[in-house]
C-alpha cells in the first residue's frame, strides 16, 4: 500500500494544528473522507439531488438508482447474498437498536437470555438492557482472559437452552481485541440462538464476510470507513428480516395503508421508514470502491502493523501501561494506554498541542474499564492515512509529555 | 496558549496535594457529581451553620483540572455566607467562560487559563456544578 499517495487523498491532513502538522490518532472514533468519497457526495448534492422512490421524474429516478446502486455495493463489500439484506439506517447503534426492538421484543420472553461480554461498546450493551427490563429475558455475559479476550471456558457455561441471542463485537474498541466471531456465532447456532456481531471496528478494517461467518445480523457505521456521518448499516439474513416487524412506520416502508391499519413492504424498505440518508449512501458505496481498490487485506495489514509498532513502543516507555492482548496476539488499529501520573485528559491536551488528535476518556465502554480497573484511559487509533513516522511522533511526544508533567508537578 | 496557562503552578499543587479531601462527619449537604463523557466524578459536601458555610470537603477522581477546582472551591466556599457564595460561584463560571481575571477571586484566577482550552472547560465546572445544586439545595429559590 503506497500511504503517501493515500494521503494525498485526504485533504484534512494538509493542515496545521497549533503550527504542527497535524496528526490524526482517532480513526476509531471517525475516519477522515477521501477525494472520490468527497466527490460523490458533492455530485449528488450538485447534480441529481432528489428524493428516492417516489418522483417520476429524470432527477429522482436517478438518485434512486444510485442509492439502490449503494445497496448493492455494500452488500457485495461484506459478501451478503443480496442487496434485501441490506438495511440503511444512521449508524451502529441505530442498527443495534433495531434488533433490540423489531426482532427482540418480539422474540424475548421472560427467562430468555441474552448473553454479551465486558468488552462491548455502549452501543451493544444499552439496547440489550432496554429490551431485557421491557421483555424480563436476562443479560449473561461471557469472561475474559487476563488479557481481554473471550475465555472459552466460559462459552460453554454461559450458552444453554435459554439462550435467544449473542451480541459481540468482532473487534474491541478499547482493547484492540479481534474476537473468534466465526466459532462464536457457531457456539451460538449450536444451542440454536442468533447471533449479532458488532462491526463498527471491524468491518473498516478488514475483510468481513458475512456468508462465511454466518452471523444472523451485522451492524456497522459509513463514517468509520470514509463515508459521511449519518449512514450505517444492519446486514440480516433475509429470511429473519422478513419476518420481523418494522422499527419505524412511516412513508415509504408501507404497502397499503387506511386508517385504521397498513401493510409492509418488502425487505429491505419496510425497515426504512422515511427519506433515507441518500447522499450518506452514495458516500458510502464511494468507500468500499475506495477501500476495495487498496484491498481489505492491506488495509488490515497496514492498520494492524501500525498498532504493533506502537504498541511496542510504548511497551519500552517506563511508566506507560498499554491494555489488550500481548504483542504475539492479533489486535486491531489501536492501542489504548495510560500514562502514569498524567490523567488521559491532560495527556490528550497535551498531545493536542503537539497537533496529535487521540481520544481520552472511556471511549463509550465503561464496563471494561471497570474490568481494567482504571476510571479512562487514552487511545491511539490507525487507518490507512497513518505512517510509522506519525508514531514515532507520538512516541516523542509521550516522552515529552512524561517530562513536562514530571517537571510541573516537581 | 500555552501549555504553561492551562498548568499553572497553583493548579498543579492543588493536584498534587489536593485541600479538604475526604469526608466530613456530619455533612449538611452532599452531591456527587459526575462527568459522563470523561468518567471523572466529584462527591462535594458542605457544612453549614446558619447561613454560613463552615465546612466543605471533596473526594473524587480526575483530571488535574477538575480536581484542583474542586479543592480550591473547598478553600474558597469555607467561611462565606451562602449568598457570598452565590455571588462566587457565578465569578468563577463567568471567568471560566472567558470574561477574564477577577482579582478578588485570589487563588482562583490560576483557573483562568482553563478559559483558553475551550474541551477543559467543563472538567473546571465539574466541581462549581456541585456547589450550585448544593447551594439550591440549602437555599430553595423563593415559591418551591
Amino acid at each position: 500500500m503506497d500511504t503517501q499517495a493515500v494521503r494525498r487523498d485526504f485533504p484534512i491532513l494538509r493542515q496545521l494544528v497549533h503550527g504542527k502538522p497535524l496528526v490524526y490518532l482517532d480513526s476509531a472514533a471517525t475516519s477522515q473522507k477521501p477525494e472520490p468519497v468527497l466527490r460523490a457526495l458533492d455530485e449528488y448534492y450538485r447534480t441529481y439531488n432528489a428524493n428516492v422512490h417516489r418522483g417520476v421524474h429524470v432527477l429522482s429516478e436517478l438518485a434512486t438508482e444510485r442509492y439502490e446502486a449503494a445497496r448493492a455495493r455494500v452488500a457485495r463489500f461484506i459478501h451478503a447474498p443480496g442487496p434485501e439484506s441490506i438495511l440503511f439506517v444512521r449508524n451502529t447503534t441505530e442498527a443495534i437498536n433495531l434488533v433490540a426492538y423489531a426482532w427482540g421484543r418480539a422474540h424475548l420472553r421472560p427467562g430468555d437470555e441474552v448473553v454479551l461480554n465486558p468488552m462491548e461498546h455502549h452501543s451493544n450493551l444499552i439496547p440489550w438492557q432496554l429490551t431485557a427490563r421491557a421483555t424480563g429475558a436476562h443479560l449473561r455475559f461471557l469472561d475474559l482472559t487476563p488479557t481481554g479476550e473471550i475465555d472459552w471456558n466460559s462459552v460453554d457455561r454461559v450458552l444453554g437452552p435459554r439462550t435467544r441471542l449473542l451480541a459481540v463485537t468482532q473487534v474491541s474498541n478499547v482493547l484492540g481485541t479481534i474476537n473468534p466471531v466465526a466459532e462464536l456465532v457457531a457456539a451460538a447456532h449450536r444451542v440454536g440462538a442468533l447471533a449479532l456481531v458488532d462491526g463498527a471496528q471491524s468491518v473498516p478494517h478488514m475483510p468481513v464476510d458475512v456468508t462465511a461467518l454466518d452471523c444472523d445480523f451485522l451492524a456497522f457505521s459509513g463514517h468509520k470507513m470514509l463515508a459521511s456521518m449519518g449512514i450505517g448499516v444492519l446486514y440480516g439474513k433475509p429470511d429473519i428480516l422478513a419476518e420481523m416487524d418494522p422499527f419505524f412506520g412511516g412513508g415509504e416502508m408501507i404497502d397499503e395503508v387506511t386508517l385504521e391499519s397498513a401493510t409492509w413492504k418488502e425487505i429491505p424498505w419496510k425497515f426504512e421508514a422515511g427519506t433515507p440518508n441518500v447522499a450518506g449512501a452514495i458516500s458510502l458505496a464511494a468507500a468500499c470502491n475506495y477501500l476495495d481498490q487498496l484491498g481489505m487485506a492491506q488495509v488490515q495489514e497496514h492498520g494492524s502493523s501500525l498498532a504493533h509498532y506502537a504498541l511496542a513502543q510504548m511497551q519500552q516507555i517506563p511508566g506507560v501501561e498499554v491494555y489488550g492482548p500481548p504483542a504475539d496476539r492479533p489486535r486491531g488499529a489501536l492501542v489504548a494506554f495510560n500514562v502514569r501520573g498524567i490523567h488521559p485528559h491532560d495527556l490528550s491536551t497535551i498531545l493536542d498541542q503537539e497537533g496529535i488528535a487521540i481520544r481520552a476518556g472511556h471511549h463509550c465502554a465503561q464496563p471494561i474499564h471497570q474490568w481494567l480497573h482504571i476510571p479512562a484511559s487514552a487511545r491511539a487509533s490507525f487507518y490507512i492515512y497513518n505512517t510509522p513516522a506519525e508514531v514515532d511522533y507520538l512516541i516523542a511526544a509521550l516522552q515529552r509529555a512524561k517530562e513536562y508533567f514530571a517537571h510541573v508537578l516537581g | 496558549m500555552s501549555l504553561d496557562d492551562l498548568f499553572r503552578e497553583v493548579i498543579l499543587d492543588h493536584y498534587k496535594n489536593p485541600h479538604h479531601f475526604g469526608e466530613l462527619p456530619d455533612p449538611t449537604v452532599s452531591i456527587h457529581l459526575k462527568n459522563p463523557s470523561c468518567g471523572d466524578s466529584i462527591d462535594l459536601q458542605l457544612k453549614t451553620e446558619g447561613d454560613r458555610v463552615v465546612d466543605a470537603a471533596f473526594r473524587g477522581q480526575g483530571c488535574s483540572i477538575s480536581m484542583a477546582s474542586a479543592s480550591m472551591l473547598t478553600d474558597a466556599v469555607r467561611g462565606k455566607t451562602i449568598e457570598e457564595a452565590e455571588r462566587l460561584l457565578v465569578a468563577v463560571q463567568e471567568m471560566l467562560r472567558g470574561a477574564g481575571v477577577d482579582p478578588r477571586l485570589g487563588d482562583l484566577t490560576a483557573l483562568e487559563g482553563v478559559s483558553h482550552f475551550p474541551v477543559r472547560v467543563k472538567c473546571a465546572l465539574l466541581a462549581w456544578e456541585g456547589l450550585d445544586k448544593s447551594l439550591r439545595k440549602l437555599h430553595p429559590p423563593a415559591g418551591k
